[in-house]
């Protein structure tokens, strides 16, 4: 080596020793931020608890040495110290999951190494470090932990490296595999600000897309099932009311759906009324419908690998095997975790095959889901035929790592797949890390319905009962707008479709996209409005505007315009009707508004007055009718579940 | 007794979310990393603070750490690569203050000047380029071989061998300087 090189070396070598408040006061930054991390990481909290029992056992070991032996008998002893430490310490690991995670049992296979490097601190003059460490460590354990309380309280002032640890540097390491925390819960709702009166002077004209999914009131039935309220988030009224079957009139003229209004009195607020809007969608010929072709596009990421999620969904499909018809065709397609496609093309008359492909799932691997979306539309496109219904029926529990990264990446994908004619129903299994708000998006984005399966029940009735309906579309982007009528009507409020809004002169605009109806759907939209004149009007009328004299019909509260387009049509068609001052109250009506004010009560509406839950009960119970399937006794029992855990 | 486990086995344990474990594995390298820290920038106020960089995102880093290699040259990664950050939030710094005029560049440069104490350590690191500087830290200052160098860096055996011969093409051009003074 040359002179240069040893004269740098010696001056490298000669580096200052740390000042001893900063490494105090950042080793305390150090072991605050250790602390802040375990406390993000639930899991490796528990660990911890486990690792804190061997700490202190080798803690307890150390003590022990500690009295039967001086500092220099350790230093001779310490290779068979450790062998016999490393024994003990091995014991209760055994028992463990991860044995080999804890390195002691390096210690038992190779003993030298633990005296090197015990000894290597003597050797090693230029890091002085390592010489007060051993000396802290071979002091009396008592004495160290008050050294360490002593460290805490110099640190404390140091307010400002404090609030670093909670937001550690980042930076790159080559070595690094990235790691995600997993937070505990990662659910995410998609929910707006409860839709705010209007006033009909100002905003006569209220427009929206129809909603058919359903997933919001699976969720509320299970926190509430689960002894908890369901947050606000959760909470969309029109798919809790659109949840139930009715027996509103059935079209029976060319429109696919017949819509029907009625107008009652509010139950929460006696001088306000309902208009309530039905759309019954029309029940082809089940016997004539066409050759169906379902990609099931499964989650098999680890998280999925619950009782209440792969299984349930394994159950589900074998539900629903049972009412495809021999032409039917399946295909299974799978992403995260095992990825690709697990079962070809198969008419649904080869059962078989297909159970067989469906009990062979499992959840977990660890090869990352390739294109799994852009997979099941490839095979979904191969299957089509001329007149064939296609459909990709995604089923996660919230992972949408689906090969498209980018959300709107995503949308743009499933969109243009749509207008090609392959449609996507999104069906979210277990709860914890539900992302309702992408289910959402994927779902209206490929005409389809998002549903939230918590039960085999509301697996049958999903994809049993309402199969025609989930999986057959006979009308889409179905836009409903209301003109009120400010001679009649002072204000109004949209209950629910907080999410569905459109604007007014997105109506007319055939590109706009709306919401769809299936084969046998029903649909109900409830407005409170309040009649001109009436005392529960929340606006004043304004002092500096002219007060015209408002000229519009005084037999109608409002005009009704819904447009629609036939599957495989570009152009909507209109349906117009007026919408009366008064009819008659219909129980289908009142089963309605009892589950409309049952969803503002979970979301803390402002607009319900003293009205309670037990009113809500009275008058669903009051109006439960024929119910064949027993939903609305179930909502009933919500309800009251509701009402405890509220008190 | 902690002082007998492996510093792999204190990481790994550390890692699982053990506490005493990182508190004697952080004990027992904090002057290791600290003075790494200062041959590696050659100033004892930026040292400090690169080191309580690493001090706070060490816990995070840890639950990276594969136990595939040595604890001590997987750490003398992580303060590399903390330095290479530190320097990278410094130019841009530098950049934003020329925004602010040529009398903040003027004062900038006078702090520059001050800090570089006039010793020959000093000089001598400055006339080095980074990467020779993170490399002659290593080899020199930490006195690890060639091999453990590159395995640091992520880079070849050959490229460190290249490295030290340009080094001491500085130094010798260094010394040239000095002797025409």
């Amino acid at each position: 080596m040359t002179d240069e090189l040893d004269h740098l070396k010696s001056a490298l070598r000669a580096t200052p020793a740390p000042d001893a408040s900063t490494k105090a006061a950042h080793l305390e930054l150090a072991q605050k931020s250790f602390a802040a991390l375990q406390e993000n990481t639930s899991d490796t909290r528990q660990t911890n608890k486990r690792r804190t029992s061997g700490a202190g056992l080798i803690e307890g070991v150390g003590k022990m040495l500690n009295m039967l032996t001086a500092r220099t008998a350790l230093a001779t002893t310490s290779g068979l110290v450790a062998v016999g430490l490393a024994v003990v310490v091995v014991l209760p690991q055994m028992d463990g999951p991860e044995p080999m995670r804890f390195g002691t049992p390096v210690s038992v296979t190779e003993p030298p190494i633990i005296v090197e490097e015990l000894s290597s601190p003597l050797l090693e003059n230029t890091a002085p470090a390592p010489e007060i460490t051993a000396d802290m460590r071979l002091a009396s354990p008592p004495a160290a932990k008050a050294e360490r309380q002593g460290i805490s309280v110099t640190g404390a002032p140091e307010l400002g490296i404090i609030a670093g640890a909670n937001a550690p540097t980042t930076f790159h390491t080559d070595m690094d595999v990235q790691f995600a925390d997993a937070p505990p819960n990662t659910e995410s709702f998609a929910n707006e600000p409860a839709s705010p009166l209007k006033v009909v002077a100002d905003y006569p004209v209220s427009t929206f897309s129809i909603d058919v999914d359903t997933a919001s009131y699976a969720v509320v039935r299970q926190s509430l099932m689960a002894g908890h309220l369901p947050p606000a988030q959760a909470v969309r009224i029109e798919e809790m009311v659109n949840y139930f079957p009715y027996t509103y009139p059935a079209p029976d003229g060319e429109a696919p759906f017949q819509p029907t209004v009625t107008v009652t009195g509010t139950p929460w607020n006696a001088d306000t009324q309902l208009v309530h809007i039905a759309l019954q969608g029309a029940l082809p010929e089940i016997d004539t419908r066409p050759p169906l072709n379902l990609v099931f596009l499964i989650d098999t990421s680890g998280s999925m690998n619950q009782p209440n999620k792969l299984p349930l969904l394994k159950q589900s499909f074998r539900l629903m095997l049972a009412e495809l018809r021999p032409a039917d065709q399946v295909s299974i397609v799978t992403y995260a975790g095992s990825a690709g496609q697990v079962l070809a093309p198969t008419r649904a008359e080869d059962r078989a095959t297909i159970m067989a492909a469906l009990d062979n799932l499992a959840a977990g691997g660890s090869t990352a889901g390739q294109a799994g979306l852009q997979q099941a539309y490839a095979v979904a496109e191969d299957m089509a035929d001329e007149g064939d219904v296609t459909r990709v029926i995604l089923a996660t529990d919230g992972d949408f790592n689906v090969g498209i990264h980018d959300p709107e990446a995503l949308k743009t994908f499933i969109a243009d797949k749509r207008d090609t004619g392959t449609y996507l129903s999104v069906l979210g299994f277990g709860r914890g890390n539900l992302d309702d708000a992408t289910m959402q998006a994927l779902a209206q984005n490929g005409n389809g319905q998002a549903a939230y399966i918590d039960t085999l029940g509301e697996a049958r009735k999903v994809l049993v009962d309402q199969l025609t309906g989930a999986l057959f579309p006979i009308a889409n982007d179905v836009k409903v707008q209301v003109e009120f009528n400010p001679a009649t009507v002072a204000e109004y409020r949209l209950i629910g479709y907080e999410t569905r809004a459109l604007r007014r002169e997105d109506f007319n605009n055939d590109k706009v996209d709306a919401g769809e109806i299936g084969a046998g759907h029903a649909v109900t939209a409830i407005y409170e409005v309040t009649p001109a004149g009436s005392p529960a009007a929340l606006n004043d009328p304004l002092r500096y505007r002219a007060q015209e004299a408002e000229s519009g019909p005084a037999d109608e509260l409002g005009f009704l315009r819904l447009r629609y387009k036939a599957p495989g049509d570009d152009t909507s068609q209109l349906i117009e009707t007026p919408i009366p001052l008064q009819t008659a109250a219909k129980s289908e009506a009142q089963f309605a508004t009892a589950i409309a004010g049952f969803g503002q009560l979970l979301r803390g509406s402002v607009y319900t007055g003293d009205w309670s839950y037990s009113d809500a009960i009275a008058l669903a119970n009051a109006a439960k009718g024929d119910d064949p399937f027993g939903y609305r006794a179930e909502a009933i029992t919500l309800m009251r579940l509701a009402d405890s855990l509220s008190r | 007794m902690r002082m007998s486990t492996s510093d792999e086995a204190l990481a790994l344990a550390a890692a699982q979310g053990d506490g005493g474990a990182f508190s004697t594995l952080l004990s027992r390298h904090y002057d290791r990393v600290f003075a790494f820290a200062f041959r590696l920038t050659g100033h004892r106020a930026e040292a400090e603070d690169l080191t309580q960089d690493i001090c706070a995102a060490l816990p995070a880093k840890l639950r990276s750490f594969q136990g595939t290699a040595r604890f001590t040259t997987w750490l003398y990664r992580v303060t590399v690569n903390a330095a290479h950050d530190r320097r990278r939030r410094a130019a841009t710094h530098a950049r934003a203050a020329e925004g602010w005029g040529d009398w903040e560049v003027a004062r900038q440069a006078e702090i520059a000047d001050q800090s570089a104490a006039n010793d020959w350590l000093a000089q001598a690191m400055q006339a080095l380029p980074t990467d020779l500087r993170d490399t002659v830290a290593l080899v020199l200052g930490e006195d690890l071989t060639q091999a453990q160098a590159a395995e640091v860096l992520g880079i070849s055996e050959g490229t460190i061998a290249w490295r030290m011969s340009q080094v001491k093409k500085h130094l010798r051009a260094l010394h040239q300087k000095e002797e025409q003074a």
